[in-house]
C-alpha cells in the first residue's frame, strides 16, 4: 500500500460498525463544454472513469458519453463563435490565450491531480505535464499576431498591380485530441488551430476525459469567448464520423493512430472537401517545442491573394 | 446614367443643376489595358485600305504655326481637296484647322467643296485671357467664314475647382458660335488624370459642346488612346442619358496610319457605326495625312513607299 | 454649314434582335467597318501524325491511340496514346529511378538550370506553341498568344529560381522533396497547366508524371519534346495521355507520393477518396462560382470590362470566371445596358483569328452542358440574353449569354456552367453582397469594383475567396498564390506559397 493511500485510509473513522469519511469530498460532475457551458450529453448516457493514482484510487465517476446530436450542438456553437473570434485582433487573441495561460497556471496543482488520478502518472511526471502544457499554451499566444508576418507575402507580379498574400483561418476545425498525453496533447491541438482565428469542436482522451473537462474550466474562466473551444467526452468512434461528414466543419485534425478509423473519417471528409491533418501519435515526443512551430498552425490556414491596380 | 448622375455624390459646389458632378470615376489600368488590347485588333487588307480612306475623309488638315503664311495655308487647302493626286477616291479631308487670320484664306480656297474651315479661338492654345477677348475672337473667326470653332477650356479653372467658370465659357462661347459648330479642347495633358478628363467632358459636353477634342498639339502628352476611350465613354453616357450624339476628336502626336486605325478600332467598338463618319469623329493632325496615303500606296502597288515621293505640303 | 447631326439611316432602321433590350437611346455594332479575316498562319506548326507516350526520356508507343480534335472544326489533329495502368507503371517506375538516381542528387542549382532551359525553349516556341493551343482547344489566338504561353514560360522561369533557395523559402524547417509526383490536369489551359503543375515539382527536387486532359493533349506533349531537346535527365518529366482510366491508375499508383490535380469538383472529390487512408499528399484545385461585386461607386466602364473578361476570357472555361454578377441595384440596369452593348462587340469564331474575342467550346460534352445548364436558367424564369453572332456550322460554339432576374436559388446561380454564361443577382447593401458572394459551397474566387478603399479591404477580408480581385480580374501571376477555399479545393500554386504542397517541411 502506498504512502498515499494510508494517508487517505487514516482519514477514515468507523460509524456504526460501517468506515466513512470525516468528511465526504464533494463530487464534481464531470460533463461536456458547449458554447461556453457545462452541459450535460443531450442523450443522457454517460460512462465511467476510475482512478487509477491519487488519493482515491478505484474512485468511479460518471463522464458524459456524447451523441451524434452533441456534435452538432458544438459544431453549431462553434459556428456562431467563428466570426465573433476571428474578427478580433490578433493583440487581443494573444491576450485572451495568454490569460489561458494564466489561469492554468494557477490551476497547476488540479490539472496535476487530474492526470495523475487518470492515467496514473507519478506526481511529479504530471507536475511536469502541466507545467509543460502552459507554456506551451504561452508559447501559441505569441503566435497570435506573429504568423501572419512569417506567412504572408508581397508578389511582385509582371504588371502595374499590387498584389499580397495573406493567411487567414478557415471556420471550424474538428479535432480528435491524442488520447495521451491527455493534456499537453489536448493543449497541442487545440491551440495551433485556435490561435489564428478558427474555432473547434474536440473530441477528448477516451483514457483520461476528466483532465480535457478540468481544462474546459481553465478556458470557460479565461476571456476566450464561448463557443471558440467545444469538447465532448465519450466515444471517438462514435462521434467523429459525424463530425467528419458534418458540412460546417472545414478541417480534420486527427490525433490517430487507428488506421481503419483514419480512412473512414478521410472519407467522410470527401463529401465537402475537407482539408485533413493526420498525426501519426505514437511517434511524437510531445515535450518538442517544434509542436509549437509554425507547421503547426499552417494546416489550419487559408491562403488569400489580393490584386489591386495601381495607378491613378 | 440618370440615376447614376443622381445618385453619385454631390461633392462639388456647383451653381447651377446644369453642371454636371464628378461622377464615375476611371480606373487608369483598366483603361489603359482596354485601349491597349484594341490596339491589337488586326487591321488588314481591304479593311486597312477602308479604314485609312476613312480616317483621310476625318482628317483636320492643321497648321497652326507663328509662321504660317497664306501661301503655306494654300498649299494645305490644295492638299486637303485632293490629298492623292491620281486617286479622287482619296479625300477630301474634313476640315482644314487655322488661326484665326488665316480663316479668310481658307475659306477662299475651300469655297463650295464641302470641305470645312475650322478655326482655333479662344486664345488658343492656353485660354488665359479675359473672357470677352476671347469671345471676340470666336465671333471673329466666325465672321472671317469659320463654321468650326475650336476652343480651349480654363485648364486652371478647372483643376481649381471652378467648374462653374469653366462651363460658363463653354455656353458663352457656344453662344458666339452661332451656326458654327463648336469643339472644345480639354487639354487632357494638363488636367493630371483621367478623373478629370472624364469630369470636364461631362462639363463640356452639358454645356453645349458639339465635339470634345482632347488637345491642342501645344502640350505633351496630346492624343493617347487611353484618354481618348475615356473621353469616348464620357460620350456613350452622355448618348445614353440624352440620345444625343456628341463628336470626338484626338489631337496631337497622331502621326502614323497604324495609330490612326487604333483610334478607329477604339470608335467602332465604343460607339458603334454611328460614330465612323466625320461628322461625328475627326483626327487634328499635321503629319497624320502622309503617313496614311503612304500606307494606302502600300497597299494598291505592294510596295513600300518612300516619304520624298510624297508632298510635304 | 454640312457637318449633320442626325444619324446614319442603317444606324436608325436596323433594329435589335432581342425584345427585351434596355429602354433608351441604343447604339448599333454593325457593318459600318468590318475586320477581314485575320487568321494566324499555321503552315509553320508541324504535327506528327501520332504522338505516343513520353516515358523515361524516349516516345514510347502504347497499345491504343484516339484522336484529338480541333473543336472549332472538328478536323483530326493527331492521334494520340491511350496510356494503360501498365504503362502508368512504367512511368512512375522512370520517375522514380530519375528520383533516386538522379534529381535529387543533382546539386538544386542545376536543377534550377535545367528549368530555365524549359523556360527559354517555351519563349522561342512560343508562336508554334499558342497556335497548336488554339488549334487544340479552341481558345482565341489572342489569348494563347499573350496568356496561356508567355505566362507559362514565366512559370518555368519563376520557379526555376526557387531550386537552389528552399531553405530561404522555409528557414530552419529541413525543406526536402516528396518523391514522385502524379499531376492530373484540365483542359481549359492546357500549357499553362502542365507549367503551373511541373515547374514547382521540379524545382523542389522532385519528378513527375503528368497527365493532360483528353481533348487537349497536344501542347503538353510538345512539352514533353521541349524536356527531350534540353536533355532534361530521362524519367525526370514524364507525360501518359489518356482519359479518366489513366489519370485514375496514375493517382493510385502506390508509387506515387503526391498527387496534384486540377479539375472539376466531382473528379477532385473520387480523387480524394481514392488517397483516402494512404500517407499520399494532395492539392487540389477545383471549381468556383465566384461573385463578381459591383458597386454604384464603381468605375464602371473598366467594372464592365472586368464582367467581360470575367465570364468570357477562354469561353468561360475558367475555374475562377467571374459567373456571378452582384450589382447593386441602384445601378443594375445601366449595368447591364453597357455591358450588353460591349458583348455586341464579342467576336465569336475561328480561334486562329487575331481578331477573335471569344473561341470554340472545348468539347462536345462541354457544350451540352451548357447548353443543359442554360435551358435550366430559362425553364427557371431568369431573362437570358444571347449575342446575335453567326456561329460557324462546324464545330462546338456558344453565344456569350448573360441572364438578368436571376436569384440565389437558380441552378445557374449555384452551379458552374465552365462556359460563357453569367448570371446577373443584384444587392442593396455592402453585408448583403458579402452573404450572397458567400452563398455557395465553392470559394475558388472573387472580384470586388468600388472606388472607395476601406469598403474593397472590408469586403475583401470577408470574402470566403483564395482569390480576391480589386478593381480587376483574371489576373495571373506566377509568383501569385493561387487555389481555393471549401470545394474549390486546396493547396497553393504560386509564389513561394507554392512550393509547400511539394515539399516535406519541419517544424
Amino acid at each position: 500500500m502506498s504512502a498515499k493511500k494510508k494517508a487517505a485510509d487514516a482519514a477514515i473513522v468507523p460509524v456504526n460498525g460501517a468506515s466513512a469519511p470525516a468528511r465526504a469530498r464533494v463530487q464534481k460532475a464531470y460533463k461536456n463544454y458547449v458554447g461556453g457551458a457545462f452541459v450535460r450529453s443531450e442523450s443522457g448516457r454517460y460512462f465511467q472513469v476510475k482512478d487509477v493514482a491519487g488519493d482515491e484510487p478505484g474512485l468511479v465517476e460518471n463522464i458524459a458519453l456524447s451523441s451524434r446530436k452533441d456534435g452538432r450542438d458544438a459544431v453549431k456553437a462553434a459556428h456562431a463563435a467563428g466570426a465573433g473570434w476571428a474578427g478580433k485582433t490578433a493583440y487581443n487573441r494573444g491576450q485572451i490565450l495568454y490569460r489561458l495561460g494564466e489561469v492554468m497556471e494557477a490551476r497547476r496543482a488540479e490539472l496535476a491531480s487530474e492526470i495523475e488520478r487518470g492515467l496514473g502518472l507519478a506526481r511529479q511526471e504530471a507536475r511536469d505535464e502541466v507545467a509543460t502544457s502552459v507554456d506551451r499554451v504561452i508559447s501559441f499566444a505569441g503566435w497570435a499576431d506573429k504568423y501572419q508576418s512569417l506567412l504572408a507575402s508581397s508578389n511582385p507580379v509582371a504588371g502595374p498591380h499590387f498584389n499580397f498574400s495573406v493567411p487567414e483561418p478557415m471556420g471550424v476545425v474538428a479535432i480528435v485530441a491524442p488520447r495521451r498525453p491527455s493534456l499537453l496533447g489536448l493543449v497541442s491541438a487545440i491551440l495551433p488551430v485556435i490561435v489564428s482565428g478558427n474555432t473547434c469542436v474536440v473530441l477528448a482522451s477516451e483514457d483520461d476525459p476528466r483532465t480535457a473537462v478540468t481544462f474546459c474550466e481553465c478556458l470557460a474562466t479565461s476571456d476566450l469567448p464561448g463557443g471558440v473551444v467545444n469538447v465532448l467526452t465519450g466515444k471517438v468512434k462514435e462521434v467523429a464520423p459525424h463530425l467528419a461528414r458534418h458540412m460546417e466543419v472545414l478541417a480534420l485534425d486527427l490525433w490517430l493512430d487507428d488506421a481503419e478509423l483514419l480512412k473512414e473519417l478521410e472519407t467522410l471528409a470527401v463529401a465537402t472537401v475537407k482539408r485533413v491533418k493526420k498525426h501519426a501519435v505514437a511517434g511524437i515526443d510531445f515535450g518538442d517545442e517544434r509542436l509549437a512551430g509554425l507547421a503547426s498552425l499552417t494546416p489550419f490556414l487559408e491562403t488569400k491573394t489580393f490584386w489591386h491596380p495601381m495607378g491613378m | 446614367m440618370s440615376n447614376l448622375v443622381a445618385s453619385a455624390a454631390g461633392r462639388v459646389a456647383d451653381r447651377g443643376p446644369h453642371i454636371p458632378p464628378r461622377t464615375s470615376p476611371v480606373d487608369q489600368i483598366y483603361v489603359e489595358e482596354r485601349a491597349a488590347a484594341l490596339g491589337k485588333r488586326s487591321i488588314k487588307k481591304a479593311t486597312k485600305v477602308a479604314g485609312l480612306k476613312l480616317a483621310v475623309r476625318m482628317m483636320d488638315l492643321t497648321t497652326l504655326e507663328g509662321k504660317d503664311t497664306p501661301g503655306k495655308v494654300r498649299s494645305l487647302c490644295a492638299k486637303a481637296l485632293r490629298p492623292l493626286e491620281h486617286d479622287a477616291s482619296v479625300g477630301p479631308v474634313g476640315a482644314v484647322c487655322v488661326y484665326p487670320n488665316m480663316v479668310p484664306v481658307a475659306v477662299d480656297c475651300l469655297r463650295g467643296s464641302g470641305v470645312h474651315v475650322a478655326s482655333v479661338a479662344t486664345a488658343f492654345p492656353s485660354g488665359l485671357s479675359p473672357l470677352p477677348i476671347k469671345l471676340d475672337d470666336v465671333r471673329r473667326a466666325v465672321g472671317f467664314g469659320a463654321d468650326e470653332i475650336d476652343m480651349v477650356i480654363d485648364r486652371g479653372a478647372m483643376l481649381s475647382g471652378e467648374y462653374a467658370k469653366v462651363y460658363d465659357e463653354i455656353v458663352q462661347t457656344k453662344e458666339a458660335c452661332g451656326q458654327a459648330h463648336l469643339k472644345v479642347i480639354l487639354e487632357t495633358g494638363e488636367l493630371g488624370s483621367y478623373d478629370v478628363v472624364r469630369h470636364a467632358s461631362d462639363i463640356a459636353m452639358a454645356a453645349g459642346a458639339d465635339f470634345i477634342k482632347t488637345s491642342t498639339g501645344k502640350v505633351t502628352p496630346a492624343a493617347t488612346p487611353p484618354v481618348t476611350l475615356v473621353m469616348l465613354e464620357a460620350i456613350r453616357d452622355h448618348y445614353y442619358a440624352t440620345g444625343k450624339r456628341i463628336g470626338m476628336k484626338p489631337a496631337g502626336g497622331i502621326r502614323t496610319a497604324k495609330q490612326a486605325l487604333h483610334y478607329l478600332v477604339l470608335v467602332k467598338e465604343t460607339l458603334g457605326d454611328a460614330w465612323l463618319t466625320p461628322e461625328l469623329f475627326r483626327f487634328g493632325a499635321s503629319t497624320l495625312l502622309n503617313d496614311v496615303l503612304m500606307q494606302l500606296e502600300k497597299e494598291r502597288t505592294q510596295a513600300y513607299q518612300g516619304a520624298d515621293y510624297f508632298s510635304k505640303e | 454649314m454640312t457637318m449633320q447631326k442626325t444619324p446614319r439611316t442603317k444606324a436608325q432602321i436596323t433594329p435589335r434582335p432581342d425584345a427585351a433590350r434596355p429602354a433608351g437611346p441604343a447604339l448599333e455594332f454593325g457593318d459600318a467597318w468590318t475586320y477581314a479575316p485575320a487568321p494566324e498562319a499555321r503552315d509553320h506548326v508541324k504535327l506528327k501524325s501520332r504522338y505516343d507516350l513520353f516515358v523515361d526520356g524516349r516516345w514510347q508507343p502504347a497499345k491504343k491511340y484516339f484522336p484529338t480534335i480541333s473543336p472549332s472544326t472538328e478536323e483530326k489533329l493527331a492521334e494520340v496514346a491511350e496510356a494503360s495502368p501498365e504503362d502508368v507503371d512504367r512511368a512512375v517506375s522512370a520517375a522514380r529511378r530519375a528520383y533516386e538516381r538522379v534529381w535529387s542528387k543533382m546539386k538544386p542549382g542545376e536543377r534550377g538550370k535545367y528549368i530555365y532551359r524549359i523556360a527559354r525553349r517555351i519563349q522561342e516556341k512560343s508562336r508554334e506553341l499558342a497556335v497548336v493551343e488554339s488549334l487544340d482547344g479552341g481558345k482565341p489566338i489572342k489569348e494563347s498568344r499573350d496568356v496561356d504561353v508567355p505566362i507559362s514560360a514565366a512559370h518555368f522561369f519563376y520557379y526555376a529560381g526557387w531550386a537552389d533557395k528552399l531553405a530561404y523559402a522555409f528557414p530552419g524547417a529541413g525543406a526536402r522533396p516528396l518523391g514522385v509526383a502524379g499531376q492530373v490536369i484540365p483542359w481549359n489551359f492546357p500549357l499553362l497547366m502542365a507549367a503551373w503543375k511541373i515547374a514547382p515539382a521540379l524545382a523542389c527536387g522532385n519528378t513527375v508524371v503528368l497527365k493532360p486532359a483528353e481533348t487537349t493533349p497536344l501542347t503538353a506533349l510538345l512539352l514533353a519534346q521541349i524536356c527531350e531537346e534540353i536533355d532534361l535527365p530521362p524519367g525526370v518529366v514524364n507525360i501518359v495521355t489518356g482519359a479518366g482510366a489513366t489519370g485514375s491508375a496514375l493517382v493510385s499508383h502506390p508509387g506515387v507520393d503526391k498527387v496534384a490535380f486540377t479539375g472539376s469538383t466531382a473528379v477532385g472529390k473520387r480523387i480524394q477518396q481514392a488517397l483516402a487512408g494512404t500517407s499520399k499528399r494532395l492539392t487540389l484545385e477545383l471549381g468556383g462560382k465566384a461573385a463578381n461585386i459591383v458597386f454604384a461607386d464603381a468605375a464602371l466602364d473598366q467594372a464592365v470590362e472586368g464582367i467581360i473578361s470575367g465570364i468570357f476570357f477562354n469561353q468561360g472555361h475558367v475555374c475562377c470566371a467571374g459567373s456571378r454578377l452582384l450589382v447593386e441595384e441602384s445601378v443594375h440596369d445601366l449595368v447591364v445596358k453597357k455591358l450588353r452593348d460591349r458583348m455586341m462587340t464579342l467576336r465569336v469564331g475561328d480561334p486562329l483569328d487575331k481578331n477573335t474575342d471569344v473561341g470554340a467550346i472545348n468539347s462536345r460534352m462541354q457544350l451540352d452542358k451548357i447548353k443543359e445548364l442554360v435551358a435550366a436558367g430559362e425553364r427557371e424564369g431568369a431573362e437570358r440574353f444571347s449575342t446575335p453572332c453567326a456561329l460557324p456550322q462546324k464545330g462546338f460554339w456558344f453565344s456569350p449569354t448573360i441572364f438578368t432576374g436571376v436569384t440565389l436559388s437558380h441552378r445557374i446561380a449555384r452551379e458552374e456552367s465552365f462556359g460563357p454564361v453569367l448570371s446577373i443577382l443584384t444587392f442593396r447593401t455592402p453585408e448583403e453582397a458579402i452573404e450572397k458572394a458567400n452563398n455557395t459551397f465553392y470559394g475558388l474566387s472573387a472580384g470586388i469594383w468600388t472606388d472607395k478603399g476601406a469598403k474593397l479591404f472590408w469586403l475583401a477580408s470577408r470574402l470566403k475567396a483564395g482569390v480576391v480581385w480589386g478593381n480587376t480580374y483574371n489576373k495571373f501571376d506566377p509568383t501569385s498564390p493561387f487555389g481555393g477555399y471549401k470545394e474549390s479545393g486546396f493547396g497553393r500554386e504560386g509564389g513561394r506559397a507554392g512550393l509547400a504542397p511539394y515539399l516535406e517541411i519541419d517544424g
